[in-house]
């Protein structure tokens, strides 16, 4: 194990987890509380001594370590990330029709919450003017989609089924029935991107024979500020990397025990003297 | 320092009577912790400055109360725009470095496939 910090060197440099409370919570490295130390702020020195480590890249999640920054500022980021990145959402829904038993408004809130795929960098913000329904909408900061659903009986269901499945057709209501509708030039810009919901499976509505579904939406760009179906997120967090130190050494059978408590690879039995410790 | 205009401030500087140029508390619009925090720290980090701090006057409003008090006769907005300078050089520097690591971990990705 490595040897035991002195006493200054643990204040600057470690939060520590005591039995009924956490320690040595706020940053204290500011010039003039340490003599012997230069805290003042160095570009220089802290472009040496930051990286970035990746610990898992995959389409939907990602995770890395940055090492060498201060946590005002990784907070920041991960407020920014929450808050302040643009996405686009769906913000109007003009229903025609709705006879399923799922309310208007609830409706409208679950639309409001899908995900859309659409890069918030190629649109703009839309004006809120001061008049409620002015212009409809301009190419370059709407995208308009239809849902258009209708629910009917299967002619070619057996007498005795009692499965929804195969008694009715599209009784069930995903987001991949939600269609992008190009305005104005979108379709020559937009012809590669294809537009519309990220995921294809969320359920929004059950129907029945002779309900449907006949709904216009138009998606505009906003920040989780305003409303958080804006967040480009699903969470984002961050925590101080942790470190374990054992005060005393622990053999035998106990340190089996302590192994499996944590998850593989965090703790290595070596044998001494025939004893695990 | 107020930006005039559409009569929406970003910034204003509120400084009692007799005292010097260093004590100053500036009122920052439209901003919180996201900021107030971060750009805290990097004046902190200047020798110069004596106390920097902030407060969220009150959570349904979204204005801080920002204070900077210089030692040596500096003036206040002094350190501010150096704080908030080298906050941009900071997410600057982070970000090419992140960019290049997505990168990276990218490339390393597609090779065992090839």
């Amino acid at each position: 194990m490595s040897a035991t910090m002195n006493n200054v060197e643990e204040i600057r440099n470690r939060v520590i987890l005591g039995e009924f409370g956490v320690k040595n919570v706020h940053t204290t490295d500011f010039p003039g509380n340490y003599p012997g130390y230069d805290d003042t702020w160095d570009m220089s020195t802290f472009q040496k001594n930051f990286r970035i480590d990746m610990v898992h890249v995959d389409e939907s999640s990602m995770e890395f370590d940055m090492v060498g920054i201060d946590a005002a500022i990784a907070n920041a980021f991960r407020r920014i990330l929450l808050a302040e990145v643009p996405t686009m959402a769906i913000e109007k829904v003009f229903i025609y029709n709705n006879t399923s038993i799922v309310q208007d408004e609830v409706l409208a809130h679950r639309l409001g919450l899908i995900p859309i795929k659409a890069d918030p960098r190629l649109f703009e913000y839309r004006n809120t003017g001061e008049e409620m329904a002015e212009e409809e909408g301009s190419e370059i900061d709407t995208i308009q989609m239809q849902l258009k659903v209708k629910c009917s009986r299967n002619p070619r269901a057996s007498k005795e089924s009692s499965d929804p499945q195969e008694l009715y057709l599209n009784h069930m209501v995903y987001s991949k029935d939600i269609k992008w509708v190009p305005i104005g030039n979108q379709a020559d810009v937009f012809a590669d991107a294809n537009i519309g919901p990220v995921h294809s499976d969320i359920l929004l509505a059950q129907l029945r024979p002779g309900q449907e579904l006949d709904i216009v939406m138009h998606c505009v760009k906003g920040i989780g500020k305003d409303h958080a179906k804006f967040s480009p997120v699903a969470t984002a967090s961050y925590r101080l990397l942790p470190e374990i130190t054992i005060l005393e050494p622990v053999e035998g059978e106990k340190a089996e025990r302590l192994k499996r408590c944590f998850s593989r690879g965090v703790i290595d039995l070596e044998d001494v003297n025939g004893k695990k410790n | 320092m107020a930006e005039e205009g559409e009569k929406k401030r970003v910034l204003e500087m509120v400084q009692a009577d007799g005292a010097d140029e260093g004590c100053v508390t500036f009122v920052l619009h439209d901003e919180d912790h996201t900021l107030g925090n971060s750009v805290r720290y990097m004046i902190m980090k200047n020798p110069d400055v004596d106390f920097c701090g902030y407060t969220i006057t009150h959570p349904s409003e979204t204005k801080i109360n920002f204070r900077i008090q210089t030692r040596g006769g500096v003036a206040a907005i002094e350190p501010l725009r150096r704080g908030l300078t080298e906050l941009s050089d900071v997410c600057q520097h982070v970000l090419n470095t992140f960019q290049a690591r997505v990168n990276e971990f990218k490339e390393r990705q597609e090779k065992p496939m090839e």
